[in-house]
């Protein structure tokens, strides 16, 4: 399946992006493990692998005001759209486990990861099925 | 919707990634309007009507017609 310009656009900012995230995770991880830096520094330090993460946020929205294929842009809204909501369902139903003490904590942060895994596999299984369509 | 896609592109002998390019959209998107899983929004449809030099309703024809047609 050919990729459109906008796509590809979206692929290589969210390389970027994952280039970022893994730059800024690694130090900041060691030095806070380590207690390197304390007081407001290490505030700021901690916050900072959020905003590459952030941008996966952003870069989807402006992949699809980008997208010009309408059918390629409704299909990804509905991808989106479902894993969202499987994902805010799944955190519903962990939260209140967790809440009770039937599961450990996770996390917040762990969630967007799992919101980024999910729309890339749900984007590779649209993908082949687009396949098998032609 | 029921339409008539396929039939005018294989008239004038264009492949499915031919009439795709001709409308500047994707192959997966003619697939899907061809198979009617995918009605296409207006500026679309007058894309593809233009590009056939017909009226949008020589293409498409509205479920509630078509069902006068049947009964």
């Amino acid at each position: 399946m050919h990729s459109s310009s906008a796509q590809q656009r979206y692929n290589r900012r969210v390389l970027w992006l994952a280039i970022a995230y893994a730059t800024l995770l690694l130090p900041t991880a060691y030095l806070l493990k380590l207690q390197l830096v304390s007081g407001p520094l290490a505030v700021l330090l901690a916050a900072l692998p959020a905003i590459p993460f952030c941008g996966f946020f952003w870069m989807m929205g402006r992949y699809l005001s980008e997208e010009t294929d309408e059918y390629v842009r409704m299909v990804q809204v509905r991808l989106l759209l479902a894993v969202t909501g499987l994902l805010l369902a799944a955190m519903t139903l962990w939260g209140f486990l967790e809440l009770f003490g039937f599961v450990p904590h996770i996390a917040a942060s762990w969630w967007p990861v799992l919101w980024v895994v999910g729309c890339s596999t749900a984007a590779c299984i649209q993908r082949l099925r687009a396949r098998t369509d032609q | 919707m029921i339409n008539r896609l396929k039939a005018l592109r294989a008239e004038r002998g264009w492949s499915q990634q031919e009439l795709a390019e001709r409308l500047d959209i994707s192959r997966q998107s003619v697939i899907a309007i061809e198979t009617g899983r995918y009605d296409p929004s207006l500026p679309l449809a007058f894309r593809i009507a233009e590009l056939f030099q017909l009226s949008i309703e020589d293409i498409f024809t509205s479920p509630s017609a078509a069902g006068r047609v049947q009964s």
